[in-house]
């Protein structure tokens, strides 16, 4: 039963390009192809070309943005169902939309758990370090391929908002209007700090293997924990408070052993397995590390300088109760805009819901992202 | 206490406070404007159609904000005045307009002193506290003072901060402010302003200031 206001049943797509011998070139300075991007689109190119919106991933997601991926499912399972289709902020009556899944991903993407072809076997930690640079470059190449030169809008969450920048800073004579969600335009020493955590999680777990685990056991422990921890930092003090607060699982009385006792250490343990279920540990390696080199400033000389070409119209978004990207690291990307005398509208949603809030938190940002981009496509 | 006017190039209709059009007057086509608590945006709206200004706002409602989206406006920025202007490079726009907001900051010395930092000229409006009336509720029927722009009850009210005409020349220049501008404003029934010759301490129930730092013309 599809739902009103769903795209329906989506088809994720494929292309690859980069064959040897025109590899691509990476930010690193090593060569990579083929390369394989996994991506869905919604809704219809018009005739004047100008209504594509790029939506990008944060760090878990994947190309199924919205809708169904299979005539079985109860319910949508795109990760941003609640923002994408017809009727919804990004409208898929009015606007075509693209979402891809990032280089270095592990849904169906090119990544780490891909196989190598001069090996035949996966790449494992053979696989070059991609960066955001490297993520926007190989979208670019897909609009290429799509035959879209111009994007009404670029919009993303958390890493996806990282995206956003680079897209603008990168190619600032495509994008129009640019959405970034809780993000940053460098990734923080706290947010590094929890990035690494998370790595040394998976790569002390002896399954590990140095990477090479694939068709073996894979790293389950690490790659769980790896998760625990970023869950943590997704959610904050208020909400975990609010959905959990001391409550036992399973029991009235302390166990006084190191079996579960609370409910929230029940439910993190929950999130990590479901993840591992769905998601490669070296990719979780890879996407961290690009989000870790993530610096705007010092790849342009200085945030300002980063802006100098842009041309488009901001919409910045952060949550209140967000301190992986706190509302201050916005406030420094409108300064930069600011002083480049771009369009800008910030604002900072009051939740609880932390930083996942983009994902959760539907009302508000659905009537700020709608308004935005019907008088942002009506002015152009 | 809003006056609608409608502009002629959609039909929109805004809805603008007393001072607003003489306000409006006082700037140059073609001018960067910075409206401080821009609320629903309409002044902003207004002075683009009317005078073409590069305008900005800075809001602290959420729901101002969405409003101002809807509307339209791609130049707003949520912020609480009272933590200043830090985000904002100096002299870098022709004005700021703070309209019917000073009396309810924290710290009106410090805003004042930002504003005039971030803007080469600053439009102040704000009630005048030594208004006749008020005056005669005070002191002659010994009850705190209410007016239609000073409507709340002693209890509930957001106004910390209420000066006289006089008081706010003092307020200038503890603020090293240069007053290039006094204009004393009556309201009347229908929202429209119009000027005070006569006694403005007494006769004002309002008044918009135009200020700028001492130091810029040395």
């Amino acid at each position: 039963m599809i739902e009103e206001g769903s795209v329906g049943i989506v088809e994720t797509q494929y292309f690859t390009f980069a064959e040897p011998p025109n590899e691509m070139e990476l930010e690193c300075g090593r060569k990579l192809g083929p390369i394989t991007l996994a991506y869905e689109t919604y809704g219809e190119l018009n005739e004047a070309c100008d209504n594509t919106i790029l939506v990008v991933h944060a760090l878990s997601g994947d190309a199924h943005a919205a809708g169904y991926s299979s005539a079985d499912e109860e319910k949508p399972s795109g990760w941003w169902d609640i923002m994408i289709g017809p009727g919804k902020g990004i409208d898929t009556n009015k606007y075509f939309v693209v979402c891809a899944n990032i280089i270095g991903g592990c849904k169906g993407s090119t990544g780490p758990s891909s196989i190598n072809p001069q090996t035949e076997r996966p790449y494992g930690l053979a696989f070059p370090v991609v960066t955001i640079q490297d993520m926007v470059n190989t979208q670019k190449a897909l609009l290429d391929h799509l035959g879209i030169d111009k994007l009404l809008c670029v919009i993303g969450g958390s890493m996806g908002g990282m995206q956003v920048l680079q897209w603008v800073c990168s190619y600032p004579e495509m994008v129009r209007l640019a959405i970034p969600i809780a993000t940053t335009a460098r990734l923080s020493a706290q947010a590094i700090a929890f990035d690494e955590v998370g790595r040394q999680a998976i790569m002390s777990d002896p399954d590990w293997m140095g990477g090479d685990y694939y068709g073996k056991t894979i790293p389950h422990r690490g790659l769980s924990i790896a998760r625990m921890i970023g869950h943590i930092t997704y959610l904050s003090d208020k909400s975990m408070h609010q959905k959990f607060a001391r409550r036992l699982q399973d029991k009235i009385e302390y166990g006084y052993d190191f079996v579960t006792d609370f409910q929230v250490e029940s439910y993190l343990r929950y999130k990590g397995d479901s993840f591992v279920k769905r998601f490669d540990a070296n990719s979780y390696l890879y996407i961290s590390k690009a989000m870790d080199y993530f610096d705007l400033g010092q790849q342009f000389g200085s945030l300002k300088q980063a802006f100098a070409e842009t041309i488009a119209k901001f919409l910045v978004i952060s949550f209140s109760s967000d301190w992986l990207f706190p509302s201050q690291q916005s406030k420094e990307i409108i300064s930069a805009l600011r002083y480049n005398n771009l369009d800008a509208i910030y604002t900072e949603i009051k939740t609880d819901y932390g930083h996942d809030a983009f994902l959760l938190e539907a009302g508000q940002i659905t009537r700020l992202i709608g308004n935005f981009l019907e008088h942002g496509h009506r002015k152009a | 206490m809003t006056e609608e006017i409608k502009l002629e190039e959609n039909g929109t209709v805004l809805h603008l406070a007393p001072e607003h059009k003489i306000i409006i007057d006082l700037i140059e086509d073609g001018s960067r404007v910075m409206d401080l608590g821009c609320g629903e945006g309409d002044l902003l709206k207004a002075l683009k159609a009317l005078k073409h200004v590069r305008a900005e706002g800075i809001e602290l409602s959420e729901e101002c904000i969405q409003v101002c989206v809807e509307k339209g406006l791609f130049n707003v920025h949520h912020g609480n005045l009272d933590e200043g202007l830090a985000d904002y490079a100096d002299g870098s726009v022709d004005y700021v307009i703070l309209t019917n907001t000073i009396q309810v900051l924290h710290r009106p010395l410090f805003l004042i002193k930002e504003m005039a930092r971030v803007g080469k000229k600053c439009i102040i409006s704000f009630p005048n506290f030594g208004y006749l009336p008020i005056r005669f509720q005070l002191g002659i029927m010994g009850r705190m003072p209410k007016s239609p722009r000073l409507p709340y009850e002693w209890y509930d009210t957001p106004n910390i901060h209420l000066a006289t005409l006089s008081d706010f020349r003092d307020f200038c220049r503890a603020a090293d402010l240069r007053i290039l501008k006094e204009i004393p404003l009556r309201t009347g029934d229908e929202g429209k302003c119009s000027i005070v010759r006569f006694l403005p301490n007494l006769m004002a129930d309002a008044a918009i200031f135009v200020v700028e730092a001492s130091g810029v013309r040395g």
